[in-house]
């Protein structure tokens, strides 16, 4: 993968050194997180799935769904899976609303059992498992804040400096065309990726955290401002799930990133830390 | 049928693996779902919830409560929606003149209440949503009986931890439902015996005749079919010694969120 890299550098081989690019720190809650995002998107949907539909407001009146899947049964006898979103139907048999379970039975579910922990139905266990890695989330995150204020990790490798925030076209279309220069395979993040990282851990987490609370009927009498912002318990219920569908979007552009500009060199500076870059001969700091 | 030349290109190897290895890992995640020891450390984020929800909460803190316009059209009788018992069939055929909620336990006067005798009680009316555990909620509106103002009519023993409701209804071949809470829950203002919902009488699907509401906690709490009150210091013994009857199978004691 290094050679592959190399080959998008505009003048050939380097000579390449390592630098020490991730803390431990971020190294460890990295990983934490990923695994809390793991399980508790598939323990979300398990959730997801002993009603799988969501509404706008506080309520889920019949009739008035967003979004809806379940099974039909067609004219010959037969079941079809079918997804409704708003005035729109769907027929997603197989994956959605029909699919078959872990015994191969085709059966009603929303979102198919190789998506959901546990992969039978169970929502006891799933909210078992979504709720444990829910603090894990919450613990790691916050250990990972505290860290990123009080050592200057966020200011200083996640704030797009104002340089970069004037090249942002020109970093756009190197991303599109998955050629990433000299500079910006280097040290530092570029802007694309500053201001993804700081719109997932600044928003789409903390707004996925929060949604969540607003379901809880004990919080939202500790808290009751927590309906006014979301517009309602089954509207909080919804924006939980297009969290979860912003941040799974998130985690496969991200790790496309991370294949397409060197898996092991991206995996070794986020176990080890060490980042192997090319050597600047300008002694440039980082933009 | 057209044979395919099988070769093992570099993307459906890692396609191929990526399946096999998320296959491998569901598998490895159900296992892990029924051990028992795994299970007791998910099970230990209750624990924790349950704290932190109740350092937050006061018995100030009060469950929303709706306009008469927000009343759901719609509310979903869930869990047991009759009773098989030919005892509480009779009872409901004569409209409940002759039942009656039976309290006992770790009280100085144990007894019974008639429907009247609860229906002359200090009454709270609230209009509030009830989360079902699946996901949904539904709006009514309930009057019933305050249990705290029962329960210190009756005199607690200083030993009284728990407040278990026994109920008319089995969802399951040989148990009957039964809840229990704290008494933080049970002396909160809207913890009341529900007798109406929705201005008539409770209807049998919805618990008649007399129904539990918690309403800082999910749906299962809110125990319908009440037959007998029983005050003890632990659950232990009742049921699989969890609690309630959703507890025995898995479900959170402390239903908070």
């Amino acid at each position: 993968m290094d050679s592959h890299q190399a080959s998008h550098d505009s003048n050939g081989q380097h000579a390449r050194t390592f630098v020490y690019r991730h803390p431990l720190t971020v190294r460890i809650t990295h990983w934490v997180n990923a695994l809390c995002l793991l399980v508790l998107l598939l323990s979300g949907l398990q959730i997801f799935n002993a009603h799988p539909a969501l509404y706008f407001g506080e309520t889920s009146d019949p009739g008035r769904a967003v979004l809806m899947m379940g099974a039909e049964q067609n004219a010959d006898g037969g079941y079809s899976g079918v997804t409704q979103i708003g005035n729109y139907t769907f027929n997603t048999t197989g994956v959605l609303g029909l699919s078959r379970g872990p015994s191969g039975q085709l059966e009603e579910r929303g979102f198919p059992s190789w998506l959901t922990l546990p992969s039978y139905r169970d929502l006891a266990t799933g909210r078992r498992w979504h709720f444990f890695f829910a603090w894990g989330l919450v613990l790691n995150g916050l250990c990972y804040l505290i860290y990123a204020i009080w050592s200057g990790h966020a200011r200083r490798d996640l704030a797009p400096t104002r340089h970069q925030l004037r090249h942002i076209r020109r970093s756009l279309r190197e991303h599109l065309l998955l050629r990433f220069s000299a500079d910006e395979q280097g040290r530092g993040y570029n802007v694309l990726q500053k201001l993804s990282y700081l719109a997932v851990i600044f928003g789409l987490l903390p707004l996925a955290v929060l949604t969540g609370l607003t379901m809880s009927p004990a919080l939202d009498a500790a808290f009751p401002f927590l309906l006014d912002i979301f517009g309602g318990r089954q509207s909080a219920r919804m924006i939980h799930f297009l969290c979860a569908l912003g941040i799974t979007a998130f985690v496969i552009v991200h790790v496309g990133m991370v294949l397409a500009s060197g898996l092991w060199n991206n995996m070794r500076a986020m176990i080890t830390g060490r980042y192997s870059v090319p050597i600047r001969e300008t002694a440039d700091d980082q933009t | 049928m057209i044979k395919r030349k099988r070769t093992l290109s570099r993307r459906s190897f890692i396609i191929r693996g990526a399946a096999a290895g998320g296959a491998a890992l569901l598998g490895g995640c159900d296992q892990l779902s029924q051990s028992p020891s795994f299970r007791d450390m998910l099970n230990r984020a209750e624990g924790l919830t349950e704290w932190a929800q109740r350092l937050v909460l006061s018995q100030r803190s009060m469950a929303r409560e709706y306009a008469e316009s927000d009343i759901s059209v719609y509310f979903k009788p869930n869990g047991s929606t009759r009773v098989a018992d030919p005892e509480y069939i009779r009872a409901s055929q004569n409209g409940f003149v002759d039942w009656k909620l039976r309290i006992s336990g770790l009280v100085e006067r144990p007894g019974e209440f008639s429907l009247d005798e609860l229906r002359r009680l200090p009454s709270r009316t609230q209009i509030t949503r009830h989360d079902c555990v699946e996901g949904w909620s539904a709006i009514g509106k309930w009057k019933g009986a305050q249990l705290g103002p029962i329960l210190q009519s009756v005199g607690l023993k200083p030993d009284a931890r728990f407040i278990v409701f026994h109920c008319a209804d089995k969802l399951s071949f040989f148990s009957n439902y039964y809840e229990s809470i704290d008494l933080i829950d049970a002396f909160h203002p809207q913890t009341i015996l529900a007798y109406e919902m929705n201005g008539a009488a409770l209807p049998v699907p919805h618990g008649a005749p007399l129904r539990l509401r918690v309403e800082r906690q999910l749906g299962y709490k809110h125990a319908k079919y009440i037959q007998h009150i029983e005050v003890v210091a632990s659950y232990s013994d009742i049921g699989d010694g969890r609690g309630s009857y959703w507890a025995d199978r898995g479900y959170e004691w402390y239903a908070g969120i």
